[in-house]
């Protein structure tokens, strides 16, 4: 590897590794992208990057001028890595974040210098994204890149995440991951399906998070985000799967079977990948690809891995893994 | 056909702070009419005035979205599982 001239160069290029000892069916090949190589720990390292470039080339960031601030809704992955982009370009970030995050989200915003303003954590990130568009108003000296409605978000995946996907993995006919901003299901499958057509499935996994958000008042304070609904999401996807705390756990702690140490939502894109295996014809040979969004350590206060089953089960039910 | 319907929170208050109820249907319409029809508090809130599912419910079976199914048609069978979930963002 060449020398870097910048940690943000090292964004992106993430490992494919065959984690097909995992998979119920011997045809159906998974291998597991490693999203939490990336240099401030997760996949959101390459959203933060491409909306603060993107945000540098519009002339809304000017590199070099003193004081400016950025502010984003988070629910930590893409906080940790603005905070951390922000950090060596030189800007200010205020991340608005619910309370039930993990101990690690908040330190590591904390150790890249963002300021974190709280949301109430029973709304969940609607809560955090609901508490940062009213601070946007307020504040229209801050920088709102809002990662939710920015299709900066999901170029990052469909010049990034997909290509390197489709080269390391030119048979892929199943690519899973979870749904969050919506941004790497928006972009990997696109460029997917624009290079390989209905060759390929688009499986979202979504947590049951509407389960332990229970602050909203009614249904109407649910949340799509904009650029699922501006970018077609819904017909470009094949299938949503619901992934409950406890499977999601479980194939969290089978990944380290094959040596991989990941988050807890690897572990429900896991299961969602292992669920689309299971759901083949017999004999089909299929090349499933999912995505690991980022590694264990940020979660090894929840005692994932070492503590008991059902215990921390009932723990990660107030915890927002997503 | 008897189906358990799993509430969220956001809903349990009109089934009596339920959290898992019964009831009968051989698609999703009916069982989600037959919900709305036991527990009128719920109107408006799963299915729209003009009996489409509300844009910010998440309807599955045995965990599959059936919106990636076949919508409102999707077929329950004896003993499925449907759970509503609010729509919620990550990230």
């Amino acid at each position: 590897m060449a020398l870097a001239a910048s940690v943000l160069d090292l964004i992106g290029n993430t490992p494919l590794v065959d984690i097909s000892a995992l998979s119920p069916n011997p045809a159906a090949r998974i291998s597991i992208k490693l999203e939490g190589q990336n240099p401030g720990g997760s996949v959101k390292d390459r959203v933060a990057l491409s909306l603060v470039e993107d945000a540098e080339a519009r002339g809304v960031l000017r590199p070099g001028k003193p004081d400016q601030v950025l502010m984003e809704p988070t629910s930590g992955n893409t906080g940790i890595g603005l905070a951390m982009v922000c950090r060596v370009k030189g800007y200010r970030l205020k991340a608005v974040m619910p309370t039930a995050v993990s101990i690690e989200r908040r330190q590591l915003l904390e150790l890249w210098g963002a300021e974190i303003i709280e949301s109430p954590g029973p709304e969940g990130s609607n809560g955090a994204v609901r508490l940062a568009r009213g601070l946007a108003e307020e504040h229209p000296e801050w920088v709102f890149l809002y990662q939710y409605g920015n299709p900066a978000n999901p170029k990052a995946h469909y010049e990034g995440t997909g290509p390197e996907i489709l080269r390391d993995c030119p048979g892929i006919t199943h690519f899973v991951a979870g749904l969050g901003t919506s941004g790497t299901l928006l972009g990997v499958g696109r460029f997917l399906r624009e290079k390989l057509g209905d060759a390929v499935s688009i499986w979202a996994v979504e947590p049951p998070a509407g389960e332990m958000v229970d602050g909203l008042r009614n249904l109407d304070d649910g949340y799509i985000p904009p650029i699922f609904e501006d970018l077609g999401g819904a017909e470009l996807l094949d299938r949503k799967t619901v992934v409950r705390p406890r499977e999601s756990i479980e194939w969290t702690r089978r990944l380290t079977e094959v040596g991989v140490f990941a988050g807890i939502s690897t572990g429900a894109a896991l299961a969602g990948a292992v669920k689309c295996a299971a759901s083949l014809e017999p004999g089909v040979e299929a090349s499933i690809v999912v995505v690991s969004a980022d590694g264990g350590w940020k979660y090894l206060s929840t005692g994932a891995w070492t503590d008991d089953l059902d215990e921390v089960t009932e723990r990660a039910k107030s915890i927002i893994y997503f | 056909m008897a189906v358990e319907v799993r509430l969220p929170t956001v809903l349990r208050s009109h089934a009596g702070g339920a959290s898992v109820v019964a009831v009968d249907g051989a698609t999703v319409g009916e069982v989600l009419s037959k919900l709305v029809a036991e527990y009128p508090g719920m109107a408006g809130q799963v299915l729209t005035d003009d009996g489409s599912l509300h844009k910010f419910v998440n309807v599955y079976v045995d965990d599959d979205d059936v919106r990636y199914l076949q919508g409102l048609d999707t077929p329950v069978k004896d003993g499925a599982e449907v759970s509503l979930l609010p729509a919620v963002a990550g990230g």
